[in-house]
C-alpha cells in the first residue's frame, strides 16, 4: 500500500541553499532570516569548531542585514544537535582548550547580543553544545517530542559553552543544576514547564510561533522562577550542600569530580554571569585534563565502537522466545518494547502471564505513555500453541540450562522454523560446540547472551562458533543494536567473555569468606574500587545456583586452575537458598540489606585479590581471541557488569597500573596457582 | 451473483464473569486477545482481509468504532476498512451476516467478522440534573461563580446508576429483559423447577465440554496486564444442582417471579471472531472450511416478548429451504433466560401457535435436548451481548464438524423484540 501521509510529507526539512563559503549551514531569507544547521557528511548535527566559526560569519552578515527576526534550526530529521564535537576537544589540553572555549563563547555571546529577536527552533535531541546554542537565543520554540539536556556529566564534564550560567539564569537554578548534574534530558512538556521553551508546538505551527516571537508577543515561559531567592551566596551554599550530599550518594567525589566542580562553580559565581562564564571555561578545561574524564570519554568511544559492530539491517521483524522464565520474559518484553513483534511460548500459562506483567512494569519504569505501552503489549503475544515458531525470523531459546532439554527443542524446530530464520540460544554456561549438532542449521545458529535484567543491562554477547555463518552473526549484532542494546561479538569459550572474567571475582570472594573475611568487608572493599556491587551481593543477585553452574563449566572447560567452590555453597543451593530471588542466599533479604557504601580506607591487598583475577582473565580472553580486541573486552565489562567506567575497563586499568603481573606472582606464592599471570601479559604492552 | 460463503476458522476469549468492577480488558483488548493467535494460525497474511466488521453494543469512549481500533491494533494495516455494527444482542451475528452478504454478492473475498463486549466496563450514568450541574461547574469562571454553582449540588447527584441496568431495560415497554422472560414463562406455562433443571444441565454441559477439550482451539487463553491468565469461561458452576438453584430469590419480580440469577444468563466480558471466505479465497490461500453459511433471517415482534424471536427468525429460514424440524441436526439457541429458551421450544410444539403465527398446518416439532446447546450456553458461560451471536455461529460450526452432522441453526433473541438466525451446512 502507498503510505499517503508519507507521500504528502516533504522529504527534506528545507530546500534552502548552502550559505556561501560554509559547509554546515543553509540560509533562507524570507519573512525570517533562517540559518539551518546541516552538518556535512553526517546525519547528526554536532557543534564543532568549524560550525561555530561559520556561524560567526553568518551572524556578522545577519547583523548587517538587520532582519526582523533571526531563526536558528536544524535541517536534520533526528534532532537539533547531539552535542559538542567530542573528537574536536577530547585531545585538547590546558591552554589550548581554554583558547578554543573562549572562541566558542565569543560566537554565542555575539548571537546573544544581536539587537533583533533571535529564535532557536528545536526538535528531537537538543543536547550539550546544541542546547547551549539554543540558550544563546532570545526565544526557544520546541517541536513536540524535543528533548533538551546536558549529558556532559556522563563524560566527567559539565557544560562548557555557556550552559552553566545561561541555564541557571533562564530557569529556576536548582532545576537547572539538577538537569546538569543528573545528565538526563527534559522532554517536551517538562521543558516547557521548566521555562526552557517559550512555546511547544507541532511543526505546523512553527511559522506562526516565529511570527509571534518577531512581533514581541511570544512571552518567556519561565516556570515559577525563584532565582532572586538564590542570588545571595548564603542561599546558594545551603542548596549546594544538599546537592553535594545527593551527588556523593550517587557517585563518590574521589571517583567522579565533575558534579562537585559544577556545584562549586555555581555556589561561588552563581550571582554574576560574567564571572561564572570565565569560571566555567577554567573549570571545564581542568576537568578535561583529569584521568576520570579521559577514561569516560574513552568509554563513550567504546560504546560507539560496540554499536558500530552491530550496523546494518537485521531482517528480523518477528522474534519468538522459547521459555518464559526470568530471562526469556525480559528478552521478550524488551524486544516488544523496542518495536519487534514478539511471541513467547512456555509449557505453562502462568509464566506467560508473568511475562505480560513484567512487560507492563518495564514500560512503566521506562515512562512509556498509555498508547506506547498498549502498542508494546499488543506486540508481545503469549503463545501457548507455539504458533510463533513458524513465523519468527529469530527464535531465541531461553529454557533451563539442560542440554537434553535444549536438544529436544532444537529437534522440534527442525521442520518448524521458516527458511532463513536464525536460532539463538541464551545459554550462559553451556558450550555452543556441544549444542550445535542438534540444531536445525548450524550456520544459522549462534549464542545471544543477555544479562539480567535486560531492561537495565545494555550488553548482549553475540557468541560465535566454528560453523556459524558470518551473516548470522552480523544479523544478530544488528538485531542487538536495533533493540537498543550493545553487541559484543565473542567466541565460544567457557563462560564466554563476561562470565569468564567476572566469575573469579565472585569465586575468590567465596574463598576469602572461608578464610574469615566478613561479607560486608569484602563487598565494601569492592565498592571502594568502584564496582557497582560487591562480589557477594552480586553472587546473590545472579543466583548462587547459576554461580555454581558457571564455576563448574569453567572448571571443566578451562586449562587453567580456578578457585575451589566451598562445600557450604553447594549446601546452601541444595537448601534452596539461591540468593535474592529466593529471599535468602549469602545475605538474608528478609532481615538485612547488603552494604551499599564503599569502605573509606579499604585494604589494597583485599581489593587486589578480588580485582586482579579479573584483569588476568581478561588478558587470557584476549590471548585466546574470545574477543577481537582489547577495547571490546573493556567495553563489554563496563556495559555488561558495570565495571567502573572511570577506570576505563580491566585491560586499560592494567595498562595504566603496570605492576599487575608482579602482584599476581606474589598472590600466586601466597594463595596458589590460580593467580599465576597469564602468558598474554607479555603482549599487552 | 450468489456465491457460496464459508466459515474458515474462528476463536474467542474465555468469557469472564463481571465481578462488580471493571475487568482486565476493554472491548478492543478482548478482540485483540483472541484475534492475535487466530490470525497467526492462518496460512495467509493478515493484509489479505478485505474488511473487518465487529459487533459491539456498549462501546467505550476511548474506542469509538471498535472494529477499526481492533483492526489497527491487530496490525491489519492503515488501509484496512473496518466498521462496527449494533443490533443489541444480535450484533455479533449481524457482523457475520453482513460479511456473508458482501461475499455472497461478490464484492469481497475474505472478511474478519466478530463481536466484543466488556459489560464490566459499562459506565456509571448520572441523572440529567447532575449532568447539567457538572456542566455548570465547568462553565463557572472564578472562585465566586464556582462556589455559587457548588451550592446547587444535591445528594442524589452522586447516586449514579450502572449504565448496564438501563441498557437491559426495554425503552418502549420499560420492562427489564428479565421481566420480558417472566411474560413468556407465564404465557407458555414454564415452571420454575423446569427452568432450574435446564440451567443445571447448561453448567454440566459446559463443564464437560471444557474437560473433554471440545472447546480447545475455539477458546484461546487471555492474559491480563496484571499477570492474570484466563483459560476457561469462568462462570461455569459444575457443582450446580436443582436444590441449590431452588434456594435463589427471583431477580426481577419478587416474590413470585420465576427468573433467578441461577437460571438467567450471566453478565460477562468476552470477544469472538470468525473468518468468512469465498471459494476464490479458499483456493488462493489453500484454506479448509469448517462449514458453509447457507442463509440468514431476521425477525421482529412485540418487545415485551422479545425472547420468543428465535422462533420467528429460525422457522422461516427452515421453511425457505424446505427443512423440517428433524432436518436440523444441531441447534444453538442463545440462552438469555432458561424460561425464554423453554418458551421457544414450547411454541414450536404448539399446534395453535405454529398455525396462527408461523402459518404451519400443525406444530413445527420437538427439538430434543440432545441436539440443543450441546456444549452449554449463556446461562453457564455468560452473555456478553455483542459477542454471543458470533459465539453461537462459531460453536455451531465447530460442533457440527466434531459430530460429523450436516445441518445446524444458530439463533438468538434480541433485546428490543428482534431475533436473528443462521443456517449452516457441513462444508
Amino acid at each position: 500500500m502507498t503510505d499517503i501521509l508519507d507521500q504528502i510529507t516533504p522529504d527534506d526539512a528545507t530546500e534552502a541553499p548552502k550559505a556561501p563559503e560554509t559547509r554546515h549551514w543553509r540560509r533562507e531569507d524570507g519573512e525570517a532570516h533562517t540559518l539551518w544547521l546541516d552538518c556535512a557528511e553526517t546525519t547528526t548535527n554536532v557543534i564543532s569548531e568549524e560550525v561555530l566559526r561559520e556561524l560567526d560569519t553568518l551572524l556578522d552578515d545577519a547583523a548587517h542585514a538587520r532582519p526582523e527576526v533571526l531563526v536558528i534550526r536544524s535541517a536534520k530529521q533526528g534532532g537539533f544537535a547531539a552535542g559538542a564535537d567530542i573528537d574536536g576537544f577530547a585531545n585538547l589540553r590546558g591552554e589550548e582548550a581554554v583558547t578554543l572555549l573562549q572562541q566558542g563563547h565569543a560566537v554565542l555571546d555575539k548571537l546573544a547580543a544581536l539587537p533583533f529577536p533571535t529564535v532557536a527552533v528545536v526538535h528531537g535531541a537538543t543536547l550539550g553544545g546544541g542546547f547551549e546554542l539554543a540558550l544563546a537565543c532570545d526565544h526557544r520554540i520546541g517541536i513536540d517530542g524535543v528533548k533538551l539536556g546536558f549529558p556532559e556529566i556522563n563524560l566527567g564534564l559539565h557544560p562548557g559553552l555557556g550552559g552553566t550560567f545561561r541555564l541557571t539564569r533562564l530557569i529556576d537554578p536548582v532545576e537547572a543544576m539538577q538537569l546538569m548534574l543528573n545528565g538526563r534530558s527534559a522532554h517536551d512538556r517538562k521543558a516547557k514547564k521548566l521555562g526552557i521553551l517559550d512555546a511547544l508546538v507541532p511543526e505546523r505551527h512553527v511559522v506562526a510561533a516565529i511570527r509571534a516571537a518577531a512581533g514581541g508577543s511570544l512571552e518567556h515561559g519561565n516556570g515559577g522562577f525563584r532565582a532572586s531567592a538564590l542570588r545571595t551566596r548564603a542561599a546558594r551554599s545551603l542548596a549546594a550542600t544538599r546537592m553535594r550530599s545527593e551527588s556523593e550518594k550517587k557517585a563518590p567525589r574521589a571517583h567522579y569530580p565533575a558534579p562537585f566542580a559544577l556545584i562549586d562553580l555555581w555556589e561561588d559565581h552563581g550571582g554574576d554571569a560574567t564571572e561564572m562564564q570565565q569560571a566555567e571555561i577554567a573549570s571545564f578545561a581542568e576537568l578535561l585534563d583529569s584521568t576520570t574524564t579521559q577514561n569516560l570519554i574513552r568509554v563513550f568511544y567504546l560504546r560507539q565502537r560496540l554499536k558500530a559492530a552491530g550496523k546494518g539491517k537485521d531482517g528480523i521483524a518477528h522474534v519468538h522466545v522459547i521459555g518464559a522464565g526470568a530471562m526469556g520474559s525480559e528478552i521478550a518484553a524488551w524486544s516488544a518494547m523496542q518495536g519487534k513483534r514478539v511471541t513467547i511460548e512456555d509449557t505453562e500459562l502462568e509464566p506467560l502471564g508473568d511475562t505480560i506483567r513484567r512487560a507492563a512494569d518495564i514500560c512503566n519504569a521506562k515512562h512509556l505513555n498509555g498508547i506506547e505501552t498498549r502498542d508494546a503489549l499488543d506486540r508481545l503475544i503469549p503463545d501457548p500453541d507455539r504458533l510463533g515458531r513458524a513465523h519468527a525470523d529469530l527464535v531465541i531459546e531461553a529454557v533451563p540450562e539442560k542440554s537434553d532439554l535444549k536438544e529436544k527443542i532444537y529437534a522440534e524446530l527442525t521442520d518448524a522454523m521458516k527458511p532463513g530464520a536464525i536460532l539463538a540460544t541464551n545459554t550462559s554456561s553451556l558450550r555452543l560446540s556441544d549444542l550445535v549438532d542438534a540444531t536445525p542449521d548450524p550456520a544459522r545458529f549462534a549464542g545471544l547472551h543477555f544479562f539480567n535484567p535486560v531492561s537495565r543491562m545494555p550488553l548482549v554477547e553475540v557468541v560465535s562458533h566454528d560453523m556459524a555463518a558470518q551473516d548470522t552473526l552480523d544479523r544478530l549484532a544488528a538485531f542487538t543494536t536495533g533493540i537498543d542494546r550493545l553487541p559484543a561479538r565473542v567466541a565460544d569459550y567457557p563462560g564466554f567473555l563476561i562470565n569468564r572474567i567476572l566469575a573469579p571475582y565472585l569465586m575468590e570472594a567465596m574463598v576469602m569468606l572461608n578464610e574469615g573475611h566478613t561479607r560486608e568487608s569484602l563487598d565494601r572493599a569492592a565498592l571502594s574500587f568502584g564496582m557497582p556491587m560487591g562480589p557477594l551481593t552480586l553472587a546473590d543477585q545472579v543466583g548462587l545456583d547459576i554461580c555454581l553452574e558457571v564455576a563448574r563449566s569453567l572448571r571443566d572447560g578451562l586449562d587453567v586452575p580456578v578457585a575451589e567452590t566451598p562445600d557450604w555453597l553447594r549446601d546452601k543451593v541444595n537448601e534452596g537458598h539461591t540468593g535474592r530471588k529466593a529471599g535468602k542466599g549469602l545475605y538474608d533479604y528478609n532481615s538485612e540489606d547488603p552494604p551499599r557504601t564503599p569502605e573509606d580506607d579499604a585494604d589494597q591487598a583485599v581489593i587486589d585479590r578480588l580485582i586482579l583475577p579479573m584483569c588476568n582473565a581478561a588478558v587470557e580472553c584476549l590471548r585466546k581471541g574470545v574477543a577481537p580486541e582489547a577495547d571490546t573486552v573493556d567495553a563489554a565489562m563496563i556495559f555488561g557488569t558495570g565495571w567502573p567506567p572511570f577506570r576505563g575497563g580491566p585491560l586499560h586499568y592494567a595498562r595504566i597500573r603496570r605492576d599487575i603481573p608482579d602482584t599476581l606472582h606474589r598472590l600466586e606464592d601466597r594463595h596458589g596457582p590460580r593467580f599465576a599471570p597469564d602468558p598474554g601479559w607479555a603482549d599487552l604492552g | 451473483m450468489s456465491r457460496p460463503v464459508y466459515l474458515i476458522d474462528g476463536a474467542r476469549t474465555p468469557f469472564l464473569k463481571a465481578r462488580g468492577r471493571p475487568g482486565p480488558f476493554t472491548p478492543v483488548d478482548l478482540a485483540v486477545q483472541c484475534g492475535r493467535p487466530l490470525l497467526m494460525r492462518q496460512p495467509f497474511d493478515a493484509s489479505a482481509f478485505d474488511l473487518v466488521i465487529l459487533g459491539c453494543v456498549n462501546v467505550i469512549q476511548d474506542e469509538m468504532n471498535p472494529a477499526r481500533v481492533a483492526a489497527l491494533r491487530l496490525g491489519l494495516g492503515e488501509d484496512q476498512v473496518a466498521f462496527t455494527v449494533q443490533i443489541n444482542c444480535g450484533s455479533g451475528m449481524q457482523s457475520i451476516d453482513t460479511a456473508f452478504r458482501y461475499i455472497r454478492e461478490g464484492s469481497h473475498e475474505i472478511v474478519l467478522a466478530g463481536g466484543t463486549e466488556a459489560l464490566s466496563h459499562a459506565p456509571l450514568v448520572y441523572n440529567r440534573e447532575a449532568t447539567e450541574w457538572f456542566g455548570e461547574m465547568n462553565r463557572a469562571q472564578g472562585p465566586l461563580d464556582k462556589a455559587k454553582a457548588f451550592t446547587d449540588v444535591r445528594p442524589d447527584f452522586f447516586s449514579p446508576v450502572i449504565g448496564l441496568e438501563r441498557g437491559l431495560t426495554d425503552p418502549i415497554t420499560s420492562l427489564n429483559m428479565g421481566q420480558t422472560a417472566e411474560v413468556l414463562a407465564h404465557r407458555f406455562g414454564i415452571e420454575r423447577a423446569t427452568a432450574d433443571a435446564y440451567a443445571v444441565e447448561s453448567h454440566k454441559r459446559l463443564a464437560a465440554a471444557q474437560e473433554q477439550g471440545r472447546l480447545d482451539g475455539e477458546v484461546l487463553p487471555a492474559f491480563g496486564r496484571d499477570g492474570s491468565t484466563h483459560r476457561h469461561d469462568d462462570g461455569v458452576r459444575p457443582n450446580s444442582s436443582i436444590e441449590k438453584l431452588a434456594k435463589l430469590d427471583p431477580a426481577f419480580e419478587k416474590p413470585w417471579g420465576k427468573v433467578t440469577p441461577g437460571n438467567a444468563s450471566q453478565i460477562t466480558d468476552g470477544a469472538s471472531w470468525v473468518i468468512l471466505a469465498s471459494e476464490t479465497a479458499i483456493e488462493a490461500h489453500g484454506l479448509t472450511p469448517i462449514a458453509r453459511l447457507v442463509d440468514s433471517e431476521w425477525s421482529a415482534l412485540d418487545p415485551a416478548i422479545m425472547g420468543l424471536a428465535p422462533v420467528t427468525a429460525a422457522t422461516p429460514l427452515a421453511q425457505r429451504h424446505g427443512l423440517d424440524c428433524d432436518d436440523i441436526d444441531l441447534w444453538e439457541i442463545n440462552e438469555a433466560f432458561a424460561v425464554q429458551v423453554l418458551a421457544c421450544l414450547a411454541a414450536w410444539q404448539d399446534d395453535d401457535f405454529c398455525r396462527d403465527v408461523l402459518g404451519y398446518d400443525s406444530a413445527f416439532g420437538r427439538i430434543d435436548r440432545g441436539r440443543l446447546n450441546v456444549d452449554g450456553g449463556a446461562i453457564s458461560l455468560g452473555h456478553p451481548v455483542g459477542t454471543s451471536g458470533n459465539r453461537i455461529v462459531l460453536h455451531l460450526a465447530n460442533a457440527m464438524k466434531a459430530r460429523g452432522v450436516r445441518r445446524g441453526i444458530a439463533t438468538e433473541c434480541i433485546g428490543g423484540g428482534q431475533g436473528g438466525a443462521m443456517l449452516l451446512e457441513a462444508a
